[in-house]
């Protein structure tokens, strides 16, 4: 559970929180 | 025909070694790391990096190059509006071809010479094999970091009246 929440658990964070970075760029800022 | 290449058993085909690409990947970074972590505790590793790590990295490496070129055959003559964003219909798979080509270098540049190192498949010293472990871990964390983006922008590619409408 430490493991996880050290290190995949972040990774994971941030892929989403880039995914919804590039998602709001292709969206709106390249339009 | 070209429509059947294009929706039917080419993008099976890309989306089939994508799975088996990204699946090995997520079997890297999800129980082999933290399996030979444990292992390293007891010394009972041998066995995952003599007879499962080579096997995995096998079908890991060359279902990435197939993902990659089957993507580029199904863009055909629009390759260069997704990597260039020259088309707005392009946008959300440029992105998701760029961050398939990123993790292709990762792959081929990053993981896989020091994964050799590491798994004795190329001479190293003690030292080189502590630094291409370093290297190659956080070359695949980064890949299952970037697969999150990649598969949604795979995905919305497919669907962009609903995301991107």
């Amino acid at each position: 559970m430490k493991y996880f929440l050290d290190s995949l658990g972040w990774t994971v964070f941030w892929g989403v929180v880039l995914t919804l970075i590039l998602y709001n760029v292709v969206k709106y800022a390249f339009q | 025909m070209m429509d059947f290449i294009q929706l039917g058993i080419g993008r099976w085909l890309h989306i089939a070694a994508g799975v088996m690409w990204i699946g090995l990947l997520y079997y890297f970074n999800f129980v082999q790391v933290p399996a030979l972590a444990a292992a390293g505790k007891d010394n009972t590793g041998a066995g995952i990096t003599k007879h499962v790590a080579p096997r995995a990295l096998f079908w890991f490496r060359w279902a990435a190059v197939a993902t990659w070129l089957l993507g580029a055959l199904l863009l055909g003559k629009n390759f260069f509006n997704a990597f260039l964003f020259l088309n707005h219909a392009f946008y959300a798979i440029g992105v998701g071809a760029w961050l398939g080509t990123i993790m292709l270098f990762n792959v081929w540049v990053l993981i896989w010479p020091n994964q050799q190192k590491i798994l004795g498949m190329v001479q190293a010293t003690d030292e080189e094999k502590a630094k291409a472990r370093r290297v190659a871990f956080l070359a695949s964390r980064t890949n299952t970091l970037l697969s999150i983006p990649m598969l949604f922008f795979m995905a919305a590619a497919g669907h962009q009246g609903i995301f991107f409408g």
